[in-house]
């Protein structure tokens, strides 16, 4: 009796729950308004790099509704979490189809972006993705899809030759998680070691979302490596970091852009210090970036690595909105394939036929102490 | 030889963490028949106890003794996480306890979304961690080269020896362990006898806590790193290594967390470390079917 008078409170409680989430989304009012998303893993374990990209869509969209909107229609943003996972990747993207949005600033993985954007391709949704750098994301030639970051054969190769040119006589070890984007990394930059000559003494894959890599360091050490490359995030790099040091492995860890988050140095610990990173030139260097970053600065954040990508984005589909006189997705991306160049707070942008970035964006950073004792990346 | 020892070391320290969670799966399924599929995530919830003490301790008192505030951790942790699983039993486990079979376990696995969205609620979805706190090792030599032995590792085997040790005494040698192995005998004609059969089993579940928050606490000193999806993966290995050991059986849930732990590491040393759960869950399939109630499991055709 107690028990089927609490179900049934608690199933009142959902209903008024549910009844009240239906009555706050006031439809008529905001008829006028682009709807336009930010989709990335808010939550799970690459939530620091979901944050990254809501902080720069959230700015982005904000300053442009203050300057008035585009073509003097409102921004209205939703923000969507992917938890890193293709298929709560494929599902928001349906969720946002058939709420009518209109653009997405994202995905962050490549391995959910890839998926995410035939749901898109299908209802005419506009996607730019600011942290995508697999391939294959752009290779497909689907007309809806961009990013704005480089390509991961372009970092592969750039870490590459840079193994090549100042690391050369030591051994390499090349470890990814399995993952589109980490293994796709670790695969280019193991076709350009190999065309430079050098031959890796392992190549492993490990499981994402695992936290006990001490085997793989044992292995490590007994093939005598001395650089080791990481295709994939911060959270396994760092564990990585820290067990090397635990066991007593002297070797150099390098990776990619899926470190580039602070939260790699409170994982690793001291054990952070001397790491390699290929990622763009910072972005917060720029000129065109002083404005936002004292927004950001203003409300306590720190706009580290995309999230300025983010926010460019939408100065992106501003600009491209105004030039092709239409807020039609379409159009727009016709706007943004023409060859124009976009003024972004990461400088000046422009896109090929495939809806890369003509430029080439990537160069090596070290993870070293700054201020005291914080260690963060400094590039070279 | 080396990286053999070296190897098998680390399997050991893995191996240990998931005997002692696997105790908290076998012990409950011991004396209820049920699958506590929350144990997991309060395992994690532990971790999330130990990081937060620790870094209240540490700021609190600075100077203090890393040992000192070790065991100050350990002992609270394991307090705190016993409350959480017994609160979890008193709420969702025992109103059930006279409902059909699957009720409790469909109970269990609600609490554990609960617990894993409720940490993520109040401790935000991103990465916690902790500075190193036992930093150092020391090289012991072999035959042909050296094996690294990290303090912590030596820490871990040593508290998962000592405190199992502690349980299985309790278990054999006290009233209350004799209390235990009378419900899971018979709960009926324990209570018929004047045992308190609600309590048993609640303090079934504090000590399974208990040890999981060991492990918890370990699991920090070891990776340093926890977020509120941590509890998955280690409550699946410890779940399998109770299942390989023989469900309901003490020892067993030991012998299945350091086979596990020794399987995954000594495969990824020798072959390729994208198939090591393949290996792990390849030996529980075969083990299952020439011992189908584990390596010392007790045939129980009833209950299952």
């Amino acid at each position: 009796m107690r028990l089927g008078c609490l179900v049934g409170l608690t199933l009142a409680t959902g209903l008024a729950l549910a009844a009240c989430g239906d009555s706050n989304t006031p439809e008529v009012a905001k008829e006028e308004a682009i709807k336009i998303a930010v989709a990335g893993p808010l939550t799970g374990k690459d939530a620091a790099f979901g944050a990254q990209l809501k902080n720069g869509a959230v700015q982005g969209v904000e300053d442009i509704n203050a300057a008035g909107g585009i073509l003097g229609k409102k921004l209205e943003l939703s923000i969507e979490d992917d938890n890193a996972d293709p298929k709560q990747g494929v599902s928001i993207a349906n969720k946002m189809a058939g709420e009518g949005v209109k653009f997405v600033i994202g995905h962050f993985n490549s391995g959910v972006s890839i998926p995410s954007s035939d749901v898109y391709n299908e209802n005419g949704m506009l996607m730019v993705s600011p942290a995508s750098t697999n391939p294959t994301f752009t290779d497909r030639g689907l007309w809806n899809v961009f990013r704005v970051c480089g390509r991961d054969d372009q970092q592969g190769t750039v870490a590459g030759q840079y193994i090549a040119h100042n690391l050369a006589d030591q051994k390499v070890a090349i470890v990814h998680d399995k993952t589109t984007y980490g293994k796709g990394l670790a695969d280019e930059t193991k076709k350009a070691l190999n065309e430079a000559g050098i031959q890796e003494v392992l190549y492993e894959g490990i499981n994402s979302g695992e936290k006990d890599f001490s085997a793989l360091i044992a292995k490590m050490k007994e093939a005598g490596a001395q650089l080791v490359y990481f295709g994939g995030v911060h959270t396994e790099a760092g564990l990585i970091a820290r067990q090397m040091r635990d066991q007593g492995l002297n070797a150099t860890l390098m990776s990619g852009d899926g470190i580039a988050t602070d939260e790699f140095a409170s994982i690793a610990g001291p054990a952070a210090e001397g790491t390699l990173m290929t990622f763009a030139p910072d972005p917060r260097k720029r000129e065109e970036a002083a404005g936002a970053l004292k927004k950001f600065e203003e409300k306590g954040i720190t706009p580290e690595a995309y999230t300025l990508y983010s926010y460019a984005v939408a100065q992106i589909f501003k600009q491209a909105a105004e030039a092709a006189k239409s807020t039609e997705p379409k159009k727009v991306a016709d706007q943004m394939r023409s060859g124009q160049t976009f003024n972004t707070v990461i400088g000046d942008i422009a896109f090929n036929d495939k809806g890369d970035v003509n430029r080439l964006d990537y160069t090596m950073y070290t993870w070293k102490k700054v201020d005291g004792d914080r260690i963060s990346y400094v590039e070279n | 030889m080396d990286y053999f020892v070296q190897q098998l070391l680390n399997g050991l320290t893995l191996g240990s963490v998931y005997g002692l969670i696997a105790i908290g799966y076998t012990m409950v399924y011991g004396i209820i028949g049920m699958i506590n599929f929350a144990h997991g995530d309060v395992f994690m919830v532990s971790v999330f106890i130990g990081l937060i003490l620790f870094l209240l301790i540490t700021s609190l008192f600075g100077g203090l003794a890393i040992a000192l505030a070790l065991i100050i951790v350990l002992v609270a942790a394991m307090a705190l996480t016993a409350l959480w699983s017994w609160t979890i039993e008193r709420v969702a486990y025992r109103p059930l306890r006279g409902s059909f079979r699957l009720a409790p376990l469909i109970s269990a696995i609600g609490m554990s979304i609960f617990l894993v969205n409720f940490v993520q609620l109040v401790q935000g979805p991103r990465n916690k961690s902790i500075p190193p706190i036992i930093d150092g090792s020391f090289t012991l030599p072999m035959i042909d080269g050296n094996v690294t032995v990290a303090y912590k590792q030596l820490l871990i085997m040593g508290t998962t020896v000592v405190l199992l040790t502690a349980f299985w005494f309790i278990v054999q040698k006290t009233s209350l362990g004799r209390a235990q192995r009378a419900c899971e005998q018979d709960r009926k004609m324990a209570a018929l006898l004047g045992i308190n059969v609600d309590r048993t089993i609640s303090l079934t579940f504090v000590m399974g806590a208990a040890l999981a928050a060991v492990a918890g606490v370990l699991y920090l000193v070891q990776y340093g790193v926890v977020s509120f999806a941590d509890g998955f993966v280690p409550g699946v290995k410890a779940f399998t290594a109770a299942v390989l050991g023989g469900i309901g059986s003490l020892p067993g849930a030991v012998i299945g967390g350091l086979l596990i732990g020794l399987i995954e590491v000594l495969w990824s040393a020798y072959f390729s470390i994208d198939y090591k759960d393949v290996a792990a869950f390849s030996i529980l399939a075969i083990t299952l079917i020439f011992m189908p109630s584990g390596i010392l499991g007790k045939p129980d055709v009833e209950k299952v």
